[in-house]
C-alpha cells in the first residue's frame, strides 16, 4: 500500500477525534489553531487519540514528538513525515 | 437519583449468572448505568419491563439459589425463595439497613421540585422527611429546583449536582490545606518509563498520582469513608472516586475500586475503561455507589490549584492543579522544578488540620520515590 | 335566593319531628311504624304528637319484636308505601338483621330489578347517655358494610330536617342513624328548612393543616378539637361524611390533597372498622398524597361501659382528638 496523502492523514485525524468528541464538526477546526484547545481534549482524550491514529496509520507516536501535533497542519506534516510521504502538493 | 428506567436486559430467564456480572442497562440521571448482580445464581424470572422507570430498591428479576434444583414456585420453602434483583442503590447513605424514612407525599414533591432526596434531612426528632423538609430543601437549593424537561439528563445531571454540592455547602464543615509538591522526579520517572512501552501501554501521570493519593490516605484514614448519620464511617478499602468531566458539561464521580492495592498497569487499564465508559455513558452501578473518598485534577485546564466540595456522604477530596514550571529553593539553591499543588479539602466533623496535613506529607514522600510507588500493590 | 335571615330556634329532635310531620303530610303513603312511636311518644320523643295529628293508621305502635315489624316494614314497602321504621336503638336491630340484609338489601338484585323497597329505617346509635353496653353501640359502619343499603348519619339540624325525605325518594333501603346525644343539640334553623342531598360529605370547617373526617355524634365533638387546634396554630378540615354507604370518597380525597394528613374520628370499634376503610382507600388512592400516616380517634374495644367516667373515656373526646391531631402534624410541631 503506498504512503498515505495529506488528504488520508487529516481524516485519519477526523476520525480518531471523532471517536472521542462526536458532537466536533470537522468543519470547524481550524488547522492552524492548537488542537487540543478547539475540541476540548484532556491528556486522556489525547492519549486516545495517539492510540487511534496508531490503529489506522501502524505508527507508535513517542511522548517527546507530542509537541508536534500542536495543530492540525502540524500534525498532518508530522504524519507525512512519520509515514514516509511527501509534504509536496500542498 | 431515585429512580432509573430500564433499557436493556443482558441476561433472560435459566441464564446462570454470576455475582459482579452485568446483568441490565438502567439509564438514570447520571447516565446509562451498568446494573451488576450481588448473588450468583440461575434467573428464574425477569421482573421489570425494559422501557419502564423503576424506582430504586424495587425488584427487577428474580434469581433461583444455586440452579441445581428448579423447585415450583407454589411448593418453594422460604428458606429456597428467589433472591430478589433490586435496583441499584446509589450510596451507602440509602443502603437498606438504614432505609430513610420519607412521606409518600414528600417523595412526589421532591420529584416534583427536583430534590435529591439524598441530600434532603428531616428537621425533626423522628427524622421522618416530609413536605416541608422537600420545601425547604428546594429553596435552598435554588438551581435544582427549577424543574427540566424530564428525559433530559444533562440536565438532570445537573440537578443531581446541585443537590448534592448545595448539601455539601449547607452541611459540611469544609477545612482546606494545599501543598507543594515537585514532582520533577516523578515525571522523569515516568518519561523513562513511557520511552519503554508502546503507545498502548502508556501511563498518564495522573496513574502514578492516583497511586499515591490512595496509599497516603491509608495512612490517615479519617479522610476516606463515609459520614452517615451523625457518625464517621471509615473504610478500609479505597474506592477512589475519579471527578470525570462530560463533554459538553457535567460531571461524574465513580470509583475505581481499591485504587491502593492496584499497579500503575492496573489502575491505568480502570482509569482508561472508566473514562471510556464515562464518555459512552456506561457506567456500572457499583462504581457510582461506593467512593469512599474523591480525587479531582484540574491541572488540564491550566488552573494552579483546586478548592475541592466534598461529594456527601464522602469526607475529603483531594485536588491536584497543573504541573508547572516553577522557581524551587533547595538548600540555598535555586532551581527549575516542575511542581503541583496539592490540595485537601475535609469534613472538618470527622478529622482536624493537623491529620489532614499528614495526608498531604505522605502524599509528597510517595511522590518523591515513583519507582516504589510503581511496584506497591 | 331564599330569604336566609328568616331561622327558628329549634333542636334536632323537633327537626326530626318536623321532617316526619313534612313527609307525612306531602305522601299519603308514607307511615311511621315502631314501639312506642305513637302513644308515648318515641322512645326519645322524636314522634311525639303526631299520632294525635295524624290518626293510628300512619302512626302505628308495634309489638316488641323488630324482625316482625321491620319485616312488616319491608312487605309495606315492596307494594308500593313509603314506611319510615324506627327501631329504638340500633343494638335491638341485630334481632331485625335478617330482614335488613337478607331481605331488604337483597332483593332489589334478586329480583332483577322488578322491585324497589323505599323504606327508611330508623334509629339511635351511640354512647354516652349512660345506657349501658347493650344499649349503647355504634353499628353504622357494620351496617356500611352491606351492599343494597344506605347508611346516613345526619350530624345537624339541617340534615336532621333535610335526609328523610331525600331518603323515602331513594328506592332502595336507607338506613338513618341518630346519635343519641344529638337528639337535644339546639341551634338556628332556616325556617323554610327542606329535603338536603344524601350523596355527597360536605366540609364543615376550611382548613389547611390536616383532615379531620367524622360523622354522626362525633361531629361536634371534633369542630371543638378544631377550635382548639386553631388556637394552637394549626388549621383543620373537618369533613362531615353525612352517608357513610356509599362513601363520598372524591370530597375526603379532595381535602386530602389539600392538607396531606388525616385524622378518622368514629365511635365505633376500631377493629373493621368505617374508620378503617376510610383509611384502606386513601391508602389505596391517595397514597402519594400523604405526608404523615392516617390516624384514628375512635371507641375503645370494650363494651361501652356504665358508669360515666368510663363510658366517656371509651369513645372519642375533644382533648383525645386534639392530642391525635397534633401528633399527626406533629412532624414539625
Amino acid at each position: 500500500m503506498s504512503a498515505p496523502d495529506r488528504q488520508q492523514l487529516q481524516a485519519a485525524i477526523f476520525d480518531a477525534i471523532g471517536a472521542i468528541a462526536p458532537e466536533v464538526d470537522p468543519a470547524d477546526i481550524r488547522p492552524d489553531q492548537p488542537l487540543r484547545q478547539q475540541v476540548d481534549l484532556d491528556s486522556f482524550d489525547f492519549l486516545n487519540v495517539i492510540i487511534r491514529l496508531h490503529e489506522i496509520l501502524g505508527i507508535d507516536i513517542p511522548e517527546s514528538d507530542y509537541g508536534e501535533l500542536l495543530t492540525l497542519d502540524r500534525a498532518v506534516d508530522y504524519l507525512l513525515r512519520r509515514c514516509g510521504g511527501s509534504t509536496a502538493g500542498k | 437519583m431515585e429512580a432509573g428506567t430500564l433499557v436493556e436486559w443482558r441476561i433472560k430467564p435459566g441464564d446462570a449468572v454470576t455475582r459482579g456480572q452485568v446483568v441490565a442497562v438502567v439509564e438514570t440521571q447520571k447516565g446509562a448505568i451498568d446494573v451488576e448482580i450481588w448473588d450468583s445464581g440461575i434467573v428464574d424470572r425477569l421482573v421489570a419491563r425494559p422501557g419502564a422507570k423503576i424506582p430504586v430498591g424495587e425488584v427487577l428479576a428474580l434469581l433461583r439459589g444455586d440452579g441445581k434444583t428448579a423447585a415450583p414456585p407454589a411448593t418453594t420453602p422460604s428458606a429456597i425463595a428467589p433472591t430478589a434483583v433490586t435496583a441499584p442503590v446509589p450510596s451507602a447513605a440509602q443502603s437498606a439497613a438504614d432505609r430513610q424514612k420519607i412521606s409518600p407525599s414528600a417523595r412526589r414533591l421532591a420529584q416534583e421540585l427536583g430534590v435529591d432526596l439524598a441530600t434532603v434531612q428531616a428537621q425533626t426528632a423522628d427524622g421522618v422527611i416530609s413536605r416541608a423538609d422537600i420545601e425547604r430543601a428546594a429553596a435552598t437549593a435554588k438551581p435544582a429546583a427549577v424543574a427540566p424537561a424530564a428525559g433530559d439528563w444533562r440536565a438532570q445531571m445537573r440537578k443531581a449536582i446541585a443537590a448534592a454540592m448545595a448539601r455539601a455547602k449547607r452541611e459540611i464543615p469544609h477545612y482546606y490545606l494545599a501543598t507543594d509538591i515537585d514532582v520533577t522526579p516523578l515525571l522523569a520517572w515516568l518519561a523513562a518509563e513511557n520511552a519503554k512501552r508502546s503507545v498502548v501501554e502508556r501511563l498518564l501521570p495522573a496513574v502514578p498520582l492516583m497511586k499515591a493519593v490512595a496509599l497516603a490516605l491509608r495512612e490517615v484514614p479519617e479522610l476516606n469513608g463515609f459520614w452517615i448519620d451523625g457518625a464517621f464511617r471509615p473504610s478500609s478499602a479505597v474506592h477512589l472516586g475519579m471527578a470525570i468531566a462530560m463533554r459538553g458539561g457535567g460531571l461524574v464521580a465513580p470509583a475505581i475500586h481499591d485504587a491502593d492495592r492496584k499497579t500503575c498497569d492496573e489502575l491505568m487499564a480502570a482509569l482508561r475503561d472508566l473514562i471510556t465508559r464515562v464518555r459512552g455513558g456506561r457506567l456500572r452501578s457499583s462504581e457510582m455507589a461506593d467512593p469512599t473518598v474523591t480525587l479531582t485534577s484540574l491541572g488540564e485546564q491550566g488552573v494552579a490549584q483546586v478548592f475541592g466540595v466534598i461529594y456527601p456522604p464522602q469526607v475529603a477530596i483531594v485536588g491536584l492543579g497543573r504541573i508547572r514550571e516553577r522557581p524551587w529553593v533547595t538548600a540555598g539553591t535555586v532551581a527549575v522544578r516542575q511542581v503541583l499543588t496539592a490540595s485537601l479539602a475535609a469534613d472538618h466533623r470527622v478529622s482536624d488540620g493537623h491529620r489532614g496535613a499528614l495526608f498531604l506529607a505522605a502524599l509528597d514522600r510517595l511522590l518523591q520515590a515513583p519507582e516504589t510507588l510503581a511496584e506497591k500493590a | 335566593m331564599n330569604d336566609a335571615a328568616a331561622t327558628v330556634r329549634t333542636t334536632y329532635r323537633e327537626a326530626l319531628r318536623a321532617a316526619l310531620r313534612d313527609a307525612l303530610t306531602r305522601d299519603e303513603r308514607v307511615f311511621l311504624m315502631g314501639e312506642d312511636v305513637g302513644r308515648y311518644g318515641g322512645t326519645y320523643a322524636v314522634s311525639k304528637g303526631l299520632l294525635a295529628e295524624f290518626g293510628d293508621e300512619r302512626v302505628r305502635d308495634t309489638p316488641l319484636s323488630e324482625s316482625g315489624f321491620v319485616g312488616a316494614g319491608i312487605g309495606a314497602a315492596l307494594n308500593g308505601m313509603l314506611p319510615v321504621v324506627e327501631v329504638m336503638t340500633c343494638n335491638f336491630s341485630l334481632l331485625a338483621l335478617d330482614q335488613i340484609v337478607n331481605n331488604a338489601a337483597t332483593l332489589r338484585h334478586m329480583s332483577g330489578g322488578q322491585f324497589s323497597i323505599p323504606l327508611v329505617i330508623r334509629m339511635a346509635t351511640g354512647a354516652g347517655r349512660q345506657l349501658a353496653a347493650q344499649h349503647s353501640h355504634s353499628f353504622e359502619g357494620w351496617y356500611a358494610h352491606i351492599p343494597g343499603i344506605r347508611i346516613v348519619t345526619p350530624a345537624t339540624l339541617e340534615d336532621a330536617r333535610g335526609m328523610l325525605w331525600t331518603a323515602l325518594m331513594d328506592p332502595d333501603p336507607v338506613i338513618m342513624f341518630e346519635n343519641a346525644l344529638l337528639y337535644n343539640l339546639e341551634g338556628e334553623l332556616a325556617a323554610d328548612a327542606g329535603p338536603v342531598d344524601i350523596n355527597r360529605a360536605v366540609v364543615r370547617r376550611a382548613g389547611q393543616d390536616l383532615t379531620l373526617v367524622t360523622y354522626g355524634g362525633s361531629l361536634g365533638k371534633t369542630l371543638a378539637a378544631a377550635e382548639v387546634l386553631a388556637a394552637q396554630g394549626v388549621q383543620a378540615e373537618v369533613i362531615d361524611l353525612r352517608t357513610l354507604r356509599p362513601l363520598d370518597m372524591p370530597t375526603v380525597l379532595g381535602s386530602l390533597a389539600k392538607t396531606h394528613r388525616m385524622v378518622i374520628v368514629d365511635e365505633g370499634w376500631k377493629s373493621g372498622s368505617l374508620a378503617a376503610e376510610i383509611m384502606a382507600r386513601v391508602m389505596e388512592e391517595a397514597f402519594f398524597d400523604l405526608d404523615a400516616p392516617v390516624a384514628r380517634v375512635c371507641g375503645v374495644e370494650v363494651p361501652i361501659p356504665y358508669p360515666k367516667h368510663l363510658e366517656e373515656a371509651a369513645i372519642p373526646q375533644v382533648a383525645g382528638i386534639v392530642a391525635t391531631a397534633l401528633r399527626t402534624v406533629g412532624h414539625h410541631a
